[in-house]
């Protein structure tokens, strides 16, 4: 499917967005790096054990780099990222990239679970709410947008930890995997790999563990999905090549899903670039809602633990993710319109 | 279509009445929450942990929604928590309109450099991860109401400014913005007198919206022990402590998350609703 | 033998305000015959075309009359069966080719989709079908254009694949709603005598709904004239041009340019005329309401 034509666009939206993802990445390096360095309190002297003379804590403060000025500190840093170091945590004395990296898949698959049950839901809530328009169904779907939209994953995560894992006990409500079981993965994604391995029940596992948190992260943009897509599904269904198609046998359900469905997508696929990113922004406190060991709930005991060199590759690595996943919905919505395509 | 239109303005009012209810209730309780509270909700009472909500076998009278694990009064926590939601959603919600509307306003209408440095920051701001920015923010101004509204009002003022941005970008397309220049008005006359006016209605849902986003954000720093101080009776301090006992008490978690749900709910559905009815297609 | 397509007393109402959109309507279109409807914007001709087509807006409801395709009456038939019996046996070529091609889907499939999904041939046989069909409209390099998305074609091409699509499962009656209003005048004139082409080639019932009688003493063999809904004559195209009946039929046949003589042929249709057919329609209106 992809022709020369279709490359050549592609790395033309590429070429175009790396000079605004290089600034803005800088700039959030910068406000991360300015922020954290005005927090009172000396991060260092919380490592050391009471009683430590001045002298100690001079010296960690030398081995970390604190006792230069902030930009010194921000080029010597910049200077490591670059070379792909990230330093040293503080609290746990081991590489940042080591630490990210560790933890950074359990977030990519939860977030990913989560978009696959919002676009899941979202489609069915606006196939169904186009195809019975006009009626009760269509009100019901309707109403349930408006409270996905209005409530937050928060509190969805709180209400599913109160239905399915108190009143209802079907899933467990927190961790990643249950602890008892005997893992043989090599990667840290732990879904992907137990596919790959065959390994069903692990994988069936780590499921349960996953669907409240991604159900949570899921229902706001399911709402949006829903709203947007049945507003541009409806919009669609009066256009004069669906009704031609209606002439030539095909039934409401064909006519929906054939003709309409793909044209009432590409409008929706720009905002749910935004709104995908959103959803990873809100793994943050949902994993610490649910103790699901992703980056989110690391980034929180960073802060926690003062850990500077941690919080910054923390926050890169996420204002990174947003970034490249805005510039896949731009190559997407190029792939799938054929207007931009062969333009 | 003429009862199709009635319906839908059925539907607009009956949202309005039930959302600004709840939130006129709130503000009602939240104002006499010391003379309405059953008790004083930082009493602690160890013998009497965990008492169960009024219908339940072993409940105790005067402890209408139970107690929580040190003996304090739910329903009490519950109505003082009030007071300082709402303080945070009225503060907080008012100043980051206030600035993001600014900023929106300028980069809108006087384009330019404005624009380019201000759409800047946004996609900046856009790449941080917001609940992980206020809880970065709160470490470092310390916990406290003032810190909370600070953090709120920096991490979400790109909200008010996206949308305003785009708003007065359509109005100064428009004949009436070229015809009040072609008169010789000044651009912040016009931007005041012509393009706010305009724009307003979007604003104020916005508002609301934004009300309902600082409760929960406050909810979200109490619940990781970083908004006020841990006695504090605020609805999501109440939440982290029933989401630990939820399996011996679950009416801690339960009464103050129902109220957080059906608040910010109602702060959004208030919004819509507001919305709508000034909206001339529909009225 | 009854006509392939015959409507009997076809009334319909816009849904809420119960204001009549169709007085009564009847005409018949044999096999093979070509029928022009004929009538001013509003006047109902369009809404004829789709009442066949099952396709009418939401807001539009049948009260009462009959519609018979091939013999089966389609308004007492189940949705699905006459869905399948309307794609089977007629076709609608749309009027404004740039809107009612699907812009995401390649030119080849959008002829013959329902010879696939409706009909069940297999997909070679429908590309051939495809390569066929755009020779007949005369498009050049078909195996080219098969390939290509609506917006890479001018609106001339659109018009003509439109056109195949319309006939590719040999329908034995085509309704053609105003299909070269939205083209320009040197493109309407091929447009036109394509139609007629592939018509006289396939042999096809053709309802051709336009507003210009120019076009339809050169397209149809009869016609029905309409005025706010009501069939006020009804003809054949020799007899109407000779010596049309109705006063409104005359007045509207004033107002049409001649090509022999483009200028000073023009008259204003009388204010006079309209008020007389306008209290015709009341007076129908009257029995109709006094008739329920």
């Amino acid at each position: 499917m992809l022709s020369g034509s279709l490359s050549v666009l592609l790395l033309r939206i590429v070429l175009g967005r790396l000079a605004t993802m290089a600034i803005t990445l800088f700039g959030v390096a910068v406000i991360v790096f300015v922020v954290i360095r005005v927090v009172p309190g000396n991060p260092v002297a919380m490592m050391l054990p009471p009683g430590a003379t001045e002298a100690d804590i001079a010296r960690l403060n030398a081995l970390y780099g604190l006792d230069k000025s902030i930009p010194e500190q921000f080029v010597i840093w910049l200077g490591g990222v670059v070379q792909g170091d990230f330093g040293t945590s503080i609290s746990t004395r081991q590489p940042v990239l080591d630490l990210v990296l560790g933890r950074l898949p359990a977030t990519l698959e939860l977030s990913i679970f989560a978009l696959v049950l919002a676009v899941i839901i979202g489609g069915v809530m606006a196939l169904t709410g186009t195809r019975f328009r006009g009626t009760r169904t269509e009100g019901a779907v309707d109403v349930a947008n408006g409270v996905g939209l209005s409530v937050p994953d928060f509190l969805w995560g709180l209400v599913f930890i109160l239905l399915f894992g108190v009143l209802w006990p079907i899933f467990h409500i927190s961790g990643r995997i249950s602890p008892a079981l005997d893992l043989p993965f090599v990667t840290q994604f732990y879904v992907f790999e137990s596919i790959v391995r065959l390994r069903f029940d692990l994988w069936w596992d780590l499921l349960t563990h996953m669907f409240m948190p991604a159900l949570a992260l899921a229902i706001p943009l399911a709402a949006i999905i829903s709203q947007l897509l049945k507003q541009s599904l409806k919009e669609t269904m009066h256009l004069d090549y669906v009704v031609l198609a209606r002439t030539k046998g095909y039934g409401e359900n064909r006519v929906i899903v054939g003709e309409a469905l793909r044209n009432a997508v590409l409008p929706t696929l720009t905002l749910i670039g935004v709104q995908f990113t959103f959803l990873i922004g809100g793994t943050v406190i949902i994993e610490r809602l649910f103790s699901y060991e992703g980056l989110g709930n690391m980034a929180i005991d960073a802060v926690i633990n003062r850990d500077l060199p941690l919080i910054q590759g923390i926050v890169i690595v996420f204002a990174l993710i947003f970034t490249v996943v805005n510039l896949i919905v731009d190559m997407l919505y190029a792939v799938l319109n054929p207007r931009l395509r062969h333009a | 279509m003429l009862d199709g239109r009635a319906a839908v303005r059925r539907r607009i009012n009956a949202r309005l009445w039930l959302s600004g209810g709840w939130l006129a209730l709130l503000a009602i309780v939240a104002l006499l929450a010391p003379w309405l509270a059953p008790k004083d909700p930082l009493a602690q009472d160890l013998f009497a942990a965990r008492l169960p909500p009024f219908w339940m076998a072993g409940a105790e009278p005067g402890f209408w929604l139970g107690t929580d694990s040190l003996g304090r009064d739910v329903l009490s926590r519950i109505m003082h928590g009030a007071r300082i939601a709402l303080a945070v959603a009225l503060v907080a919600g008012i100043a980051t309109c206030l600035i993001g509307s600014a900023l929106g306003l300028v980069a809108g209408f006087m384009r330019g450099w404005a624009d380019r440095i201000i759409s800047r920051l946004v996609d900046i701001w856009m790449a941080f991860p917001p609940v992980l920015f206020a809880i970065l923010l709160i470490a470092v101004l310390g916990t406290g109401l003032h810190s909370i509204i600070i953090a709120i009002v920096v991490i979400d003022w790109t909200r008010f400014c996206r949308v305003v941005r785009a708003e007065a970008l359509n109005q100064s397309a428009m004949d009436y913005v070229a015809s009040a220049k072609v008169a010789g008005r000044t651009r912040l006359s016009i931007m005041v007198r012509e393009i706010l006016p305009n724009v307003l209605p979007t604003i104020v849902a916005l508002v609301t919206l934004e009300m309902g986003i600082a409760v929960i954000v406050e909810a979200i720093l109490s619940f990781v022990n970083l908004s006020i101080s841990t006695d504090a009776p605020t609805w999501g301090g109440m939440i982290a402590e029933g989401r630990i006992s939820i399996h011996q008490a679950w009416w801690v978690l339960v009464f103050p998350l129902v109220t957080l749900f059906l608040t910010v709910l109602s702060f959004s559905q208030f919004g819509e609703g507001l919305k709508d009815h000034f909206d001339p297609v529909l009225r | 033998m009854s006509a392939f397509l015959e409507i009997e007393g076809l009334s319909a109402v816009l849904a809420g305000t119960g204001a009549r959109l169709l007085r009564s309507v009847s005409l018949a279109v044999d096999t093979g015959e070509v029928r022009g409807l004929v009538g001013e914007s509003g006047a109902g001709k369009s809404m004829i075309g789709k009442a066949v087509l099952g396709i009418l807006p939401k807001a539009v409801r049948v009260a009462e009359g009959a519609i018979r395709l091939d013999g089966h009456d389609l308004l007492a038939m189940r949705p699905a069966d006459r869905r399948r019996l309307i794609g089977s046996v007629a076709a609608l070529i749309p009027q404004d080719p740039l809107t009612a091609l699907n812009p995401s889907k390649r030119i080849g499939p959008q002829i013959t989709d329902r010879l696939v999904d409706i009909l069940g041939w297999g997909k070679a046989d429908a590309q051939a079908r495809a390569l066929e069909l755009l020779g007949e409209v005369h498009i050049e390099d078909p195996e080219r254009v098969i390939g290509r998305y609506p917006h890479e074609l001018s609106g001339g091409m659109r018009q003509r694949i439109l056109i195949a699509s319309a006939f590719a499962a040999e329908p034995r009656l085509i309704i053609a709603d105003e299909p070269t209003t939205a083209l320009d005048v040197t493109v309407q004139k091929q447009i036109l005598k394509l139609i007629g082409e592939m018509q006289a080639h396939h042999g096809t019932a053709l309802v051709f709904v336009t507003h210009d009688l120019g076009v339809v003493s050169k397209v149809c063999q009869s016609l029905s004239v309409l005025y706010a809904g009501k069939v006020v004559e009804d003809a054949r195209v020799a007899d109407f041009f000779a010596a049309p009946r109705h006063a409104y039929s005359r007045a509207l046949l004033a107002a049409t340019p001649k090509y022999t003589d483009p200028a000073a042929s023009l008259q204003p249709v009388d204010p006079s005329v309209i008020e007389a057919v306008t209290a015709e329609v009341a007076v129908a209106d009257r029995e109709w309401i006094h008739g329920r």
